[in-house]
């Protein structure tokens, strides 16, 4: 129990320092850029081809379960509020974790096996404010609009299957999630989407940072990545579910 | 230049240094010579203020690095250089971005003042045709010649060596060594090599140290240790098995530990 306050508060100490380490770091957007790249647009093709596949899924399994109420024209609301408040950014968070969060901690990790992050306090440059807080602010800017792009591509895959395939009216299921669906949902899918980039990159950062500069050590750093995002994130996702009811 | 004084140092409850001292004067080429886990990478950390001594003092450039702000610090470090023992050079930059990169974090120089200094620094590590090519692409002792060309591209007044001749081929050992001498001489540097290969440090130190239990056991110029009659001094000059320092870790008894290690009958 002890050990997870002090790990609670390593990691808070460090978010403060990358956060005053990422005020300089903004003068300087080009490597804010390339991480925004490599987090974001490196991860794209797996975030389109899940967000399809779930709204696909729930294309089939909401119009089965909404024809048993005989109230088929709710697919609409149903999908689109499932997934702009919760699947979207919690999925696209795990999947993040798992292609962009390993890739980031385990080249962290490596720059710190092969003393880069050594050499550059050597020569007077913090490798807060050089490495991580690019990678960190790249992540965090990355995650909305991937969070975006997963919404879009699962609303399109649950219209696919639900109205061409389960018989759902086309115009209900426009209208109906218009008119049902607010700005408050978007709002609310939004927030969680920057809390769960800031959660997933934080920690991605952090294993990598502070890995043991050896092969076992960078292993073991993207392991615990992976880990720690996924749980952390269910958890904020309860809580910010809570706070937004 | 540099002056160590009674420094002790722990890691983990294992004692590194017991009262170090140690005096590097300006201009010169200091050895600090020892067989593997003296602390000679310890010693560096506390040199470039990584790390810091439990008691005693360690002076650069007359400046006391455990008493240092972290701004300060931060200066003190612009006029050091320091050679990593693999190179350390950024895998995500070439050579040239590799050399010109303390430049563009420290200076502010228009890009043909910064590409031609770059390119002098290059040239006199004799790698000005490589500036296009990644790390990945370089040869071990390349890549120490590009890490040296970075080292000295901001001018230091102290270099520091982490080993920098192991893992080289001879003919790469032989430029890495006559390039210490020459940008020592040349440039004005004070050098400190850390190196436990004696016969190539020793041809280019102007003093040696050699460190041992966590203390400078011996100290004097090439011929001098050469020379010395004590035996743990000339046990490690000529690379003997035989003398003071031991070849084995501390163990238990040998005999009884192969006789507790259980019984071979009936372990088939």
């Amino acid at each position: 129990m002890i050990g997870i306050l002090r790990r609670i508060g390593a990691e808070a100490l460090f978010l403060l320092r990358v956060l005053a380490a990422c005020v300089p770091a903004l003068r300087r957007p080009g490597p804010i850029i390339r991480q925004i790249y490599n987090s974001g647009a490196r991860s794209l093709i797996i975030i389109m081809l899940c967000g399809l596949v779930v709204g696909m899924i729930m294309g089939l399994a909401f119009s089965d379960m909404l024809q048993r109420f005989g109230s088929e024209s709710a697919l609409g609301i149903a999908a689109g509020l499932a997934l702009l408040k919760e699947l979207g950014p919690v999925l696209t968070a795990l999947l993040f974790a798992g292609r962009a969060g390993t890739s980031l901690a385990s080249e962290i990790g490596l720059m710190r096996a092969t003393d880069q992050l050594t050499a550059m306090q050597v020569m007077a440059v913090d490798p807060l404010r050089h490495v991580v807080a690019p990678r960190f602010l790249g992540g965090v800017i990355a995650m909305p609009l991937l969070v975006c792009i997963f919404n879009i591509l699962g609303i399109f895959g649950t219209q696919l299957i639900g109205v061409t395939v389960m018989g759902v009216d086309g115009g209900t299921f426009w209208s109906q999630m218009q008119n049902q669906v607010g700005l408050s949902d978007v709002t609310e899918g939004l927030v969680k989407s920057v809390v769960f980039g800031v959660v997933c990159t934080l920690l991605a950062v952090y294993e990598g940072y502070h890995a043991e500069p050896t092969a076992e050590g960078v292993g073991l750093a993207t392991t615990r990545t992976v880990i720690a995002s996924s749980v952390l994130v269910l958890i904020f996702d309860y809580m910010l579910t809570a706070a937004f009811l | 230049m540099v002056e160590v004084r009674g420094v002790r140092y722990a890691i983990g409850g294992r004692a590194i240094f017991e009262g170090l001292d140690l005096t590097v004067p300006r201009g010169r080429i200091t050895a600090v010579m020892g067989p593997s886990g003296t602390g000679k990478t310890t010693l560096l950390r506390l040199l470039t203020g990584q790390s810091f001594p439990a008691s005693g003092s360690v002076r650069v450039l007359g400046q006391d690095v455990g008493a240092l702000s972290r701004r300060e610090l931060f200066a003190l470090r612009r006029r050091m250089g320091m050679l990593f023992q693999n190179g350390a050079l950024l895998t995500d930059l070439n050579v040239f971005e590799n050399v010109a990169f303390p430049v563009r974090e420290h200076a502010r120089l228009p890009e043909p003042v910064l590409r031609r200094l770059v390119l002098m620094k290059l040239e006199a590590v004799g790698l000005r045709g490589a500036e296009a090519l990644m790390p990945q692409e370089l040869s071990g002792g390349m890549a120490r010649r590009v890490a040296l060309a970075r080292a000295i591209v901001m001018d230091p007044e102290v270099l520091i060596y982490d080993e920098p001749f192991v893992g080289l081929d001879p003919v790469s050992m032989g430029i890495i060594v006559r390039l210490i001498r020459r940008l020592n001489d040349a440039l004005g540097i004070t050098s400190i090599v850390v190196s436990h290969d004696v016969q190539e440090v020793g041809s280019i130190a102007d003093y040696n140290y050699l460190l041992a239990g966590g203390r400078a056991v011996a100290q004097g110029t090439t011929a001098e240790l050469n020379a010395s009659s004590e035996p743990a001094v000339r046990q490690f000059m000529q690379g003997s098995s035989e003398g003071p320092v031991s070849f084995h870790y501390p163990a238990p008894d040998y005999a009884q530990a192969l006789l507790d290690a259980g019984d071979l009958r009936g372990a088939r």
